[in-house]
């Protein structure tokens, strides 16, 4: 029992809120280098709190490199954990619980990861399977065959989901044809259905080379000792195919002149699905920190401008929220919310209110440094677990940053000012030349975006986006 | 266990829940897992638990309220997570929207959520952030009312009622969560409404529902806070004491046990917009903590917890019949239900996939798990719930869940023992005693097809 202080409790300032101290300086973990007798380097970084160790093997490529066949590179990646070695699904998930490992394949838009989560204990024999499912995947056709109707279904099932519709038709609009975002990484119907053992073995030959590969590991062990173990597993992983490469991405995702919206219908629906947004912009502009300011304000944070007017002054959504996708090859910048049917027209009306207000007015200073101590002070909370430090180097890699420049960042959040704000949200954040995607009750939604006056208006067919 | 049909009601979403890779974390073989923690209590009732974590310099505060959806009046369901919101709407020295602003500028996010049985409050930020953490949890604990009005009431309605479109009527299969709790539980029942409530029902809660709801529910007696992360117990002791002794002890309350019942066959149909039909079957089982809940979890583990489980063969991979299956015992505080949700294949009826899934429920009350089996769902279990704790936010939340369930917070290695005692024999008895007996079944099909509709309400 703690002992009641009466005299305390009159002693407090209670209108005030307290005066913190100087938050703690950014520490970052020290990386070991080393590399592999075939060349694949390896990146490591010591964590002996706790014994586990995360294992992530990144190839460069990804979804990019399926232009050809959309789907192909998910596919692929996912077929690893179908059978490898000696082993089929079922024995090698069976081993994988027996050992308390997680083992992941994944596509990114840049590369693949295959990342191994596994105590201490139980390195060696999780590297063993991890080496199989890079290294000897069998891709056998009755499993191709089986995972290829289960994605079917899944493809069928996003006409049911207003958010999936809205992102796809984004995507298709601001990203044309031959763009790499133009179609769903997971591919269509007509490109799932003509995947086979053929089209994805031969694929694999030509992406899971390595020398675009590297280790990233963080945990529980030192460099020499991984080194070892790696070399033991992954030596005789030399250049065989000749490496798929993706030919220049000439097509540019679509600069509006004027608004462009676009209507999904969804009879019924007691909400409309909102994506506004434009092509984004480069992760390595030296606009980054501003950009990252500036989001934060307008709809990257609870306090956000769009989140205060359209959730907590008007009440017409549960949130909204505005983001960049970061990517080598640059994303969209998103705004988008789900909104009750009624206030459809009165929702984008404020959205618009808002992107003119930071496009025209200077931030006050306190909106500013709120979201600059937001953006700077987070970081730390992104370097906790073993796999969000791996993911940070992951992260960081593909565009060529060291992790020092996490610091770095932060530095340059600290110096954003109010002009800069206004200027990145003048080139960034679009307009009078947004792609608007409304998915919704057409027949109760249209005539009040209509009156807005905003831009064209197209009506789009759920079953042509998600095909 | 992870329940994929849990929804957690929030007070906003987190577009951060969608990280791709969970690691897992094992302790040393033979040493019990520890998550040490301090409890001290204050004379006003307030408890105090407290768990240092050094590595990173981030701190997170989260206090419980001991109120959930279960406390609610006939009604006024969706109330207490009604109120959640009400929480950030501004107390007396920091009016709204200081709450938010104050915290993101010193580099802190914060959240709530509630469920049946309570409702959460929490921040995370570096260190350095937790006196401003501690104030503003102490300021809308003792002085809430005085800056509440029918307008924030009204508006945080808007907002819930946005959420409930959003979770619910917009979602594929959503509006099935509106029949499933009233026939599981009888009329009365702390859990035969969903914790987001009524349309109806948020429309009529107001300004004095609030003010009763704040001075019976959240008093410090009723609370629990854990302090978790880069903190030094005596700093955090004195800053409790300074902010947090003066708020007043509320009434003592009383939780009538609620009567015991059993369920009643019951199949329903209901058409949605969706692509593929889906079967929901839901049994009236345990609450959490009971003898038979951890042996519940297993079975769930065993029928559709991994790639080898027995319904995930027979249906999704051997029978190719559906597309996905889940299972998974609820053990709530005062009552559980267990449930097998599974989605059909294109062209496949859910008559089919109910068919094959009391055949595999009777072979395990037959025949019980096989060794292999019961070793893996130890395995996983204890992986996905070492999973949750790496993070010192996931470790605070925990640390009050043991709390209130077990009156200790470092209950972690109790709550393993608990699955590591299970026998095949305690499987095979529990699917027999609660999955072969009566139950509810929703089938969710495609408008105008209800001839995919799974059949035999009646049990097998």
């Amino acid at each position: 029992m703690l002992a009641p202080v009466a005299a305390l409790a009159q002693q407090i300032d209670r209108p005030q809120a307290p005066v913190l101290e100087k938050p703690p300086a950014l520490k970052l973990p020290v990386i070991d280098r080393g590399s592999l007798p075939n060349g694949v380097t390896l990146q490591l970084v010591q964590q002996h709190e706790l014994p586990l160790v995360q294992v992530t093997l990144v190839i460069a490529g990804g979804v990019k490199l399926d232009a050809a066949q959309p789907g192909l590179a998910s596919f692929t990646t996912r077929m690893l954990t179908e059978g490898a070695g000696t082993r089929d699904a079922n024995a090698l998930q069976g081993e994988l619980a027996f050992l308390g490992a997680q083992l992941f394949a994944m596509a990114g838009t840049d590369a693949f990861t295959v990342s191994l989560n596994v105590p201490k204990r139980s390195l060696a024999d999780a590297l063993d399977l991890l080496a199989d499912v890079v290294l000897h995947p069998t891709f056998r056709s009755a499993d191709v065959r089986r995972q290829r109707d289960l994605r079917l279904a899944s493809i069928l099932q996003r006409r049911d989901n207003a958010n999936i519709l809205a992102a796809l038709a984004f995507n298709q609009i601001v990203f044309p044809e031959g763009h790499p975002y133009h179609r769903p990484a997971d591919g269509d119907s007509a490109t799932t259905a003509a995947l086979d053992s053929t089209s994805v073995r031969r694929f694999y030959d030509q992406t899971f080379v390595p020398e675009r590969a590297k280790f990233v590991v963080v945990g529980d062990v030192t460099a020499p000792e991984m080194r070892t173990l790696l070399s033991r597993r992954f030596s005789g992983w030399t250049r065989g195919a000749t490496a798929r490469t993706m030919a220049a991405v000439t097509a540019k995702p679509v600069d509006n002149a004027s608004v462009k919206i676009f209507l999904v219908d969804k009879p019924g629906a007691a909400q409309s699905v909102l994506y506004l947004g434009a092509p984004g912009a480069e992760r390595l502009s030296p606009d980054y920190p501003a950009l990252m300011v500036m989001n934060t304000l307008l709809g990257g944070s609870f306090s956000s401008r769009l989140n205060a007017n359209l959730r907590e002054t008007k009440g017409y959504t549960y949130g909204i929220s505005s983001r960049f996708t970061w990517a080598p090859l640059p994303g969209p910048f998103v705004i988008s919310s789900g909104v009750r049917t009624g206030v459809t027209d009165s929702a984008l009306v404020e959205i618009f209110k808002e992107l003119a207000l930071l496009r025209d007015v200077a931030v006050d200073a306190t909106e500013l440094e709120r979201a600059k101590a937001y953006v700077a002070l987070g970081v730390p909370q992104r370097l906790e677990t073993n796999a969000q430090v791996a993911a940070q180097l992951v992260d960081l890699g593909a565009y060529g940053l060291p992790l020092t420049s996490l610091g770095d960042f932060v530095a340059k959040a600290g110096q954003v000012t109010a002009a800069d704000v206004q200027r990145v949200a003048r080139q960034r954040v679009p307009a009078g030349t947004a792609t608007l995607v409304v998915v919704g009750d057409v027949a109760k939604i249209r005539a009040g975006i209509e009156a807005l006056n905003l831009g064209t208006i197209t009506v789009l067919d759920a079953r042509h986006i998600a095909r | 266990m992870p329940d994929p049909s849990y929804y957690l009601w929030m007070r906003h979403f987190l577009a951060s829940f969608a990280l791709a890779v969970t690691p897992v974390f094992a302790v040393a073989q033979g040493a019990p897992l520890r998550v040490v923690a301090t409890v001290d209590t204050l004379p006003n009732g307030l408890t105090l638990v407290i768990h240092e974590d050094h590595s990173v310099p981030i701190v997170t505060a989260n206090v419980w309220f001991h109120v959930g959806s279960g406390d609610e009046k006939p009604g006024r369901t969706g109330f207490a997570h009604l109120f959640e919101h009400l929480m950030f709407m501004g107390s007396q020295n920091a009016l709204y929207p200081q709450f938010d602003r104050l915290l993101e500028a010193a580099g802190a996010n914060n959240n709530g959520s509630t469920t049946e049985d309570r409702t959460n409050y929490y921040e995370d930020g570096p260190s350095t952030a937790l006196p401003l953490m501690l104030w503003l949890e102490a300021d809308r604990m003792g002085w809430l009312l005085p800056p509440m009005d029918k307008p924030k009431v009204d508006l945080q309605r808007d907002v819930v009622q946005n959420e409930r479109r959003q979770s619910y009527e917009n979602q594929p299969y959503g509006l099935v969560n509106d029949y499933l709790p009233r026939l599981l539980y009888p009329a009365g029942h702390p859990y035969s409404w969903p914790v987001i409530g009524s349309m109806a029902d948020l429309s009529a809660a107001t300004l004095e529902d609030v003010k009763a709801f704040f001075r019976r529910y959240y008093a410090p007696n009723n609370a629990t806070f854990v302090v978790a992360g880069d903190v030094k117990p005596d700093d955090v002791r004195a800053l409790v004491r300074k902010y947090f002794s003066d708020i007043p002890r509320g009434p003592a309350i009383d939780r009538p046990a609620p009567a015991p019942f059993s369920v009643k066959d019951t199949a329903i149909v209901l058409e949605d917009r969706v692509q593929l039909p889906r079967l929901y079957l839901s049994w009236h089982t345990v609450r959490g903590w009971h003898a038979d809940d951890a042996a519940l979890e297993m079975a769930a583990y065993v029928l559709a917890g991994s790639r080898t489980s027995r319904l995930t063969q027979a249906l999704v991979y051997t029978g190719e019949m559906a597309t996905n299956v889940s299972a998974y015992q609820d053990g709530k505080r005062l009552d559980g239900d267990f449930s097998v949700v599974t989605t059909a294949r294109p062209g496949r009826d859910l008559d089919t996939l109910r068919t094959v899934i009391d055949a595999e429920l009777a072979r395990l009350a037959s025949a019980g798990p096989t060794t292999r089996e019961l070793g893996e769902a130890r395995n996983a279990i204890e992986a996905s719930f070492l999973r949750g704790i790496q993070q010192v936010a996931g470790k605070a939340d925990r640390l009050n869940a043991y709390y209130y369930q077990t009156g200790n917070p470092d209950s972690f290695q109790a709550d393993l023992d608990r699955y590591n005692a299970v026998t095949a024999a305690d499987v095979q008895r529990v699917v027999r005693q609660y999955l072969r007996t009566s139950r509810v079944m929703a089938s969710v099909v495609p408008q105008g097809k209800l001839e995919l509709a799974a059949r035999k309400a009646v049990t097998p």
